[in-house]
């Protein structure tokens, strides 16, 4: 048994996810998104290799959408239209509500802004939807008899899901991006703790280093200087304790940027953070609350966006907002309108067409996809200081905040707004997240002055700045990931390879897991679990579950037990109870396999049971008996010419605890027991199990009958070896 | 596996209780209160005078002389909740879990959780558990009125309760309060921190999510189409799965469709949707009402129709009544008895009122409206197809919320609230609770309308409207009783079982004269009737083991030639987690030689034993053993090559008995060649 992962997209690079995974002859494709960065064939995932025929409904038993972004959902119009797939698709209730959204909207820039053929219609992109199948979360959706998956809250962007697959016995974790801390508008990823063949898991590129890279506006003499003066303002508003952690949390991070930043901030808040407490507790710090603090740089992060914002509307400047028509632009408008609502400020933040006040009402239906915190307010939604945004608003004077799409600045209106304002020295263009390598975006990030666009120059002048948080996970949200889920292997998709190699190592060598991270259009075959079905009888599990207690003296090596003062004579007993299931699988003709407890098979069988035993009556010189044990006997013992059986059995007791170290020795008065062994005293003259002759003769001969099964012979010869001296050469 | 059913129910606000106990543990079906019991006392006398007077003259008054039942007969007190009484018979701290079926089903809870020793775990799918709290809240909220009019209650239990005035109650009503065999009535209102408390113990679930309970259930709730949230359960265990049927609707206009695609395949059915029998009557027409044939020509029209478009048209018909009343200058009054019903009412009657352009004001007077309403625009997980092609369109899910803000809806939680005030103008529609006419708003709007004759007062046909008026009469405003499917029609349960499939159902005791199964072979057919328990066989007759692959491929199969049978000794760890049972390999494998005793059958032959045994280099003699009387086929080889030692062969043992071990190991293996054994 064993799983196929196909890596269609997405494999050591970022962009266009796909994933097509056989599991026992299921076939399931996770994601089918596009690569943002191209225009030619390799904008899709190279679908041909699915099936050369191109029978894609006999090919694969249904798509699994993780989120709305355009490389995970991008290619799906083209490949259920124009490809001609027409089997299910599973997608979360607010991926499929929103996904038609994002599609339309870049295929509108496409064509709006490119000129180009449009690879699908708006109408493509209906039909596609009437295609899918919504799932809630938790929600275990049977796709036919042998499939089932299930999606779990991923956090990211609303809607965003882990999804499990189960085939048979093997399953399997697709993630999609997740985060692994909450943040403003949703919270952590939550997955159970499943068994797993496979966690094909998304490694993202922008970890938590590139958090904190911030281009910076010409203002501002160094880096250290910008930063200060942000975190200046930042403290301002917050707790002394909560700088503390964040400071201490700079610090601990490898980058040298950091370690000078840090340094910055020190020197400037003396107060705060001294130098002696900080090196006796840096430490502790690191270790203790390291989880604790990446949700505190992503609250003091969106801290910085605000400020920067105001900052700039206040000096009668203009903010220009690029984002993708859903999630980034709804996240951060609830940080603005709050904030604006408390610090009762006046000036509009403006939608512009493409984004949409629209997407607010989806926003609301979906509430309970959010965090616990925006849900428990019911109107987190309803923005009071957002309004539409016109074009004739554009050269108006004053002072505004506007978000357009699209993101990234490709083209459309953003672009156009960007054209406008970029040349003031007042104005702000916040760009939130990542921009890939091409676009305009990308060019002001990486600090460009002049842009030129379409043969004209623009002289940007307006400051520029990164927004820092990126809701994507790092690398120790995967590592927490990985090793909660224990998967027996890991796949990484969703990174660059340089990066993704690292990671690989970690997993490999921390936590002990097989990894690997193909390229695009290569194949990984891991093996799976699968189990050997059987019924099981009553008597059987009974039998399973029933104690197995077994004492044993404390050796040498347990010597060390804490609070066990334990005095000579009175040995701390151990009590182990590993339970074993035994029992005995029958298989009969034509019948399924069936596990039973042995006495069950007897009487299927309907034999009776015939044991083997053995039986010695063992020889014991009782002076020498005697002797062993003289330190406690006084000589009035030696009433032993008429053997009293009880005295005799305890005698052989003491002897034998002292030469034996393992099984448990029951003295029964009249006999004595170590597991099957049994031994009592015999007085019979003739004994048919007195094999050894001419000891009869010894005067101060005892004889011990004993019996034991074959299970135990090895312990049985050992304790008649012992009695008959033969072991040991006394003095 | 036992089941008892504890109390059959009635209608929709009124679910039916069970426990099963399945695996060991006792699995309690629903806690729903009886409200219909709230009849019996008097809604909230319009001024103190009049209660104090009627409390003095009472015992004077009251005969054991039957006659007509007034108003003065009820009870004048804060009301007392009837819950389950044959709950009471179990031991609380018995109940391991509890699973609840609708908002209805959870009424009771408080009641439950607050009683000593629950300990009990509580499923609710999530929709279920929200609006039931609200429900609750509601209900708190509304005793509240009466707790202020009459004072905290006396500490040795209510006057009323004590057993002379239950004496002196009218027969109607002590069979109400009492049951049919004279026992209590539930207990006095919770309060809210008792809700607070019942909630903090639910864990919530989503329609198909799997929950796990002590590792050996697996619980899963799946749409019922009843209300929102509602819910039939399967339990899946490694012996079989078992569904619960509450409830059901095949097309609801607002909750997501019955679910019966995942009850398919079940073993068991327990068959618990009751509703069935009391819908053949359908919808009757209390005498109060003026047009009764146009109702009935209605009906039969429809008889035939599609279910769905069935309770769309009995909306429109509440509809054009209302519209009809407004008209002519009257108010309506609707009690909001299902929360899906009340959604629909007010998009249907704010289409109705568009198309005639009235412009009649809509008021929804409750404690917990507002906050239902908004949640309900968030579930689209809950909701029925058509309604969640509203999220997928980016419309609001209920036209509710636009109605809103259009002002054409308005939203107060109280009668006396001073928007609500300001606001007033009549004629208007009154949504408000409660429908059993003693709690909340509705009581002061019916004493202000129930001498107009223009005015309507909308019921279910589940109250007893005579009585649930009484306290009101003289009443001259018109009373529409309608009925909406509280479950399944009977027609449908044998094709739906068809589909199904399972081995066994339970059904009421009552049906067995209304749904024959004699043509039926593919399962078998149990009834069950209130109060009495029935032992259920086991579904299988073993349980599912998974034996890991790396103890399979170790298996040593031995070939039983006389029984065609191939057997093998198994030896791991067993593991029972999320319903399975899982072998799987012994953390240290050190001790894989056989440490328990080989089991051996068969009779030994003594010939075949010296064969053996020469084979081996053994050589001895048999001796017929005299000794031992009983076992007559007994016999002992005696060897003297190449050691002495003796083999005692019986007929169920043999004791082989020799000095040195490696002659005895050498013996065993002579023995086992001839003895069948693993």
């Amino acid at each position: 048994m064993a799983i196929d992962c196909l890596v269609l997209g997405a494999g050591q690079e970022v962009g266009k996810s796909c994933v097509v995974v056989t599991i026992n002859g299921k076939r399931i494709m996770f994601d089918c998104g596009m690569h943002m960065a191209y225009n030619d064939h390799r904008q899709y995932p190279d679908f041909s290799r699915i099936s050369k025929s191109c029978d894609f409904n006999n090919a694969i038993d249904c798509i699994v959408i993780t989120h709305f972004h355009l490389d995970h959902i991008g290619a799906l119009p083209y490949f259920t239209e124009i490809c001609g797939y027409n089997g299910p698709i599973y997608m979360t209730y607010p991926t499929r509500a929103l996904a038609p959204i994002m599609l339309e909207d870049y295929r509108k820039v496409l064509v709006d802004r490119r000129g180009e053929v449009e690879q699908f219609t708006s109408d493509h992109i209906a039909e596609c939807m009437k295609k899918v199948i919504a799932v809630d979360l938790k929600q275990t959706v049977q796709v036919d008899k042998d499939l089932q998956i299930r999606a779990y809250y991923a956090g990211h962007v609303l809607g965003a899901a882990m999804f499990y697959a189960k085939v048979g016995d093997s399953a399997m974790v697709y993630t999609g991006d997740y985060n692994m801390t909450p943040d403003r508008h949703l919270g952590a990823a939550r997955i159970d703790r499943l068994q797993l063949d496979l966690l094909i898991t998304d490694f993202d590129f922008h970890g938590i280093c590139l958090v904190f890279q911030f281009t910076f506006c010409k203002c501002y003499n160094s880096e250290i200087e910008y930063r200060n003066s942000l975190f200046i303002d930042y403290a301002a508003a917050v707790s002394d304790t909560v700088d503390y952690i964040i400071v201490s949390y700079l610090i601990s991070l490898p980058c040298p940027e950091m370690e000078a930043l840090a340094f910055g901030l020190r020197s400037t808040y003396a107060t705060t953070v001294r130098d002696s407490k900080y090196a006796r507790e840096r430490e502790f710090l690191k270790a203790a609350a390291s989880s604790v603090l990446h949700t505190a740089v992503a609250s003091i992060l969106s801290f910085v966006v605000i400020i920067v914002v105001h900052k700039c509307v206040a000096g009668g400047g203009k903010v220009l907002i690029p984002a993708f028509a859903l999630g980034r632009a709804q996240e951060l408008c609830i940080l603005l309108d709050d904030y604006w609502e408390r610090m009762n400020l006046r000036v509009p933040i403006y939608f512009s067409a493409g984004l949409t006040i629209q997407a607010n009402m989806y926003y609301k239906m979906l509430i309970s996809w959010t965090s616990q915190k925006v849900k428990e307010t019911y109107n987190a939604f309803d923005f009071k200081n957002v309004h539409n945004f016109d074009r004739s608003l554009i050269d108006a004077p004053g002072p505004c905040v506007l978000f357009a799409t699209p993101g990234m600045l490709t083209g459309g209106f953003s672009l156009e707004v960007f054209k406008h304002w970029a040349p003031s020295e007042m104005n702000l263009i916040t760009l939130p997240g990542y921009c890939l390598a091409g676009t305009i975006g990308n060019k002001l990030m990486s600090g460009n002055p002049t842009i030129e666009l379409e043969g004209t120059k623009i002289d940007v002048r307006c400051q520029i700045h990164q927004l820092a948080f990126s809701p994507h996970t790092d690398g120790k949200g995967i590592m927490d990931l990985v090793k909660f889920l224990s998967p027996q292997h890991v796949i990484l998709v969703h990174g660059e390879k340089p990066k993704m190699a690292t990671l690989k190592e970690r997993i490999q060598s921390e936590l002990g897991i097989k990894c690997c991270d193909p390229a695009n259009n290569e194949s990984v075959c891991i093996p799976s679990t699968h189990y050997v079905k059987a019924g099981a009888s009553d008597a059987f599990i009974r039998s399973c579950l029933n104690p197995n207690f077994q004492f044993l003296k404390s050796g040498s090596e347990e010597k060390s037990v804490s609070g066990s003062k334990c005095t000579e004579g009175t040995l701390p007993l151990w009590i182990k109870d590993e339970r074993v299931a035994e029992g005995i699988l029958v298989l009969e003709k034509s019948e399924k396999a069936k596990v039973v407890h042995q006495d069950e098979l007897l009487l299927m069988l309907g034999e009776k049971r015939h044991e083997v035993q053995f039986a010695y009556c063992c020889p014991v010189n009782v002076d020498e008996l005697e002797k062993f044990t003289t330190t406690s006997l006084t000589p009035t013992a030696r009433m032993l010419r008429d053997p009293n059986k009880s005295s005799l059995i305890r005698l052989l007791v003491a002897k034998l605890s002292r030469k034996l170290s393992e099984g448990n020795i029951q003295d029964f008065g009249e006999h004595l027991q170590v597991e099957s062994f049994h031994l009592s005293v015999c007085l019979k003259d003739t004994c048919p199990y007195r094999i050894t002759n001419g000891l009869e003769d010894k005067p101060r001969t005892a004889f011990f009958c004993c019996t034991w099964s074959a299970a135990d012979d090895k312990l049985a010869r050992k304790i008649i070896s012992a009695m008959e001296n033969r072991d040991l050469v006394e003095t | 596996m036992k089941f008892t059913c504890l109390c059959q129910g009635g209608g929709f606000n009124f679910p039916p209780c069970h426990i099963l106990n399945v695996s060991g543990f006792h699995v309690l079906f629903d806690c729903p209160l009886d409200l219909s019991a709230l009849t019996v006392f008097s809604p909230l006398p319009n001024d103190f005078y009049k209660a104090i007077c009627k409390e003095n003259s009472d015992s004077q008054n009251r005969q054991k002389v039957e006659k007509p039942l007034d108003a003065n007969d009820l009870i004048f007190a804060e009301p007392w909740y009837k819950t389950v009484n044959n709950l009471h018979l179990w031991n609380v701290s018995f109940i391991d879990v509890v699973l609840i079926s609708s908002p209805m089903g959870m009424l009771g809870l408080p009641f439950l959780t607050r009683m000593e020793g629950f300990s009990a775990k509580i499923y609710i799918t999530e929709a279920a558990a929200r609006i039931g709290q609200l429900m609750m809240e509601e209900l708190i909220c509304m005793n509240m009125e009466y707790r202020q009019f009459y004072g905290a209650e006396e500490s040795s239990g209510p006057q009323w309760m004590k057993w002379e005035e239950l004496e002196l109650l009218p027969s109607a009503l002590r069979k109400i309060a009492l049951g049919e065999d004279g026992s209590e009535l539930g207990g006095g209102c919770p309060c809210i921190a008792h809700v607070k408390d019942c909630i903090s113990k639910v864990q919530t679930l989503r329609f198909g999510e799997e929950a796990c309970y002590n590792g050996i259930l697996i619980i899963k709730a799946f749409s019922s189409g009843l209300d929102i949230g509602a819910c039939n359960w399967i339990i899946s265990g490694a012996k079989g799965n078992i569904a619960y049927i509450s409830g059901s609707n095949f097309a609801s206009g607002h909750a997501m469709d019955f679910d019966y695609r995942a009850i398919q395949g079940s073993d068991l059915i327990l068959y618990s949707d009751l509703s069935s029998l009391d819908s053949t009557e359908d919808i009757d027409q209390s005498s109060f009402s003026d047009d009764n044939n146009n109702w009935e020509e209605l009906m039969n029209s429809l008889s035939n129709y599609d279910e769905s478009v069935e309770e769309m048209e009995k909306l429109a018909f509440i509809c054009s009544c209302a519209i009809d009343s407004v008209k002519a200058g009257g108010s309506v009054l609707i009690p909001i008895n299902r929360v899906g019903v009340f959604l629909q009412l007010l998009e249907q009657i704010a289409i109705f009122m568009e198309c005639s352009s009235l412009k009649i004001p809509i008021y929804i007077i409750s404690s917990v409206a507002e906050e239902l309403l908004a949640y309900t625009n968030t579930i689209p997980e809950w909701l029925c197809k058509q309604r969640q092609e509203k999220l997928f369109s980016g419309d609001p899910l209920f036209a509710h919320v636009k109605l809103i803000k259009e002002k054409k809806i308005h939203v107060f939680p109280a009668v006396h609230s001073p928007k609500l005030l300001m606001n007033w103008q009549e004629p208007c529609i009154v949504f408000s609770p409660h429908w059993s006419l003693r709690l909340g708003p509705t009581i002061h709007l019916l004493r202000r309308w129930s001498g107009d004759h223009n005015s309507l007062l909308v019921l279910e046909n589940e109250v007893d409207a005579e009585l649930a008026v009484l306290p009101f009469k003289p009443i001259s405003m018109k009373v529409l009783q309608c009925s909406f499917l509280s479950g399944k029609k009977l027609q449908k349960v044998q094709p739906l079982l068809k589909i199904l499939q399972p081995k066994l159902v339970l059904f009421p005791e009552e049906w067995r004269t209304h749904v024959s199964f004699s043509d039926v072979t593919s399962f078998s057919v149990s009834h069950y009737s209130e109060n009495e328990t029935i032992h259920i066989p086991s579904l299988k007759e073993s349980a599912e083991l998974e034996i890991a692959a790396d103890i399979a491929s170790k298996f040593q199969w031995r070939m039983l030639k006389q029984k065609k049978l191939n057997i093998t000794r198994l030896k791991g760890r067993l593991f029972v987690n999320h319903g399975k049972h899982q072998l799987l390999p012994e953390n240290e494998p050190g001790g894989s030689s056989q440490t328990r005793p080989f089991l051996h059958w068969g009779s030994p032959d003594p010939e075949n034993l010296l064969a053996e045994l020469s084979k081996m280099g053994i050589n001895g003699s048999v001796e017929r053993c005299m000794t031992d009387a009983e076992s007559e086929d007994g016999f002992t080889v005696k060897v003297q090559d190449p050691e002495k030692s003796m083999i005692e062969v019986r007929a169920a043992v043999t004791v082989i008995s020799a000095a040195d071990k490696n002659l005895a190991s050498r013996i065993v293996k002579a023995m086992e060649n001839i003895l069948e054994g693993i």
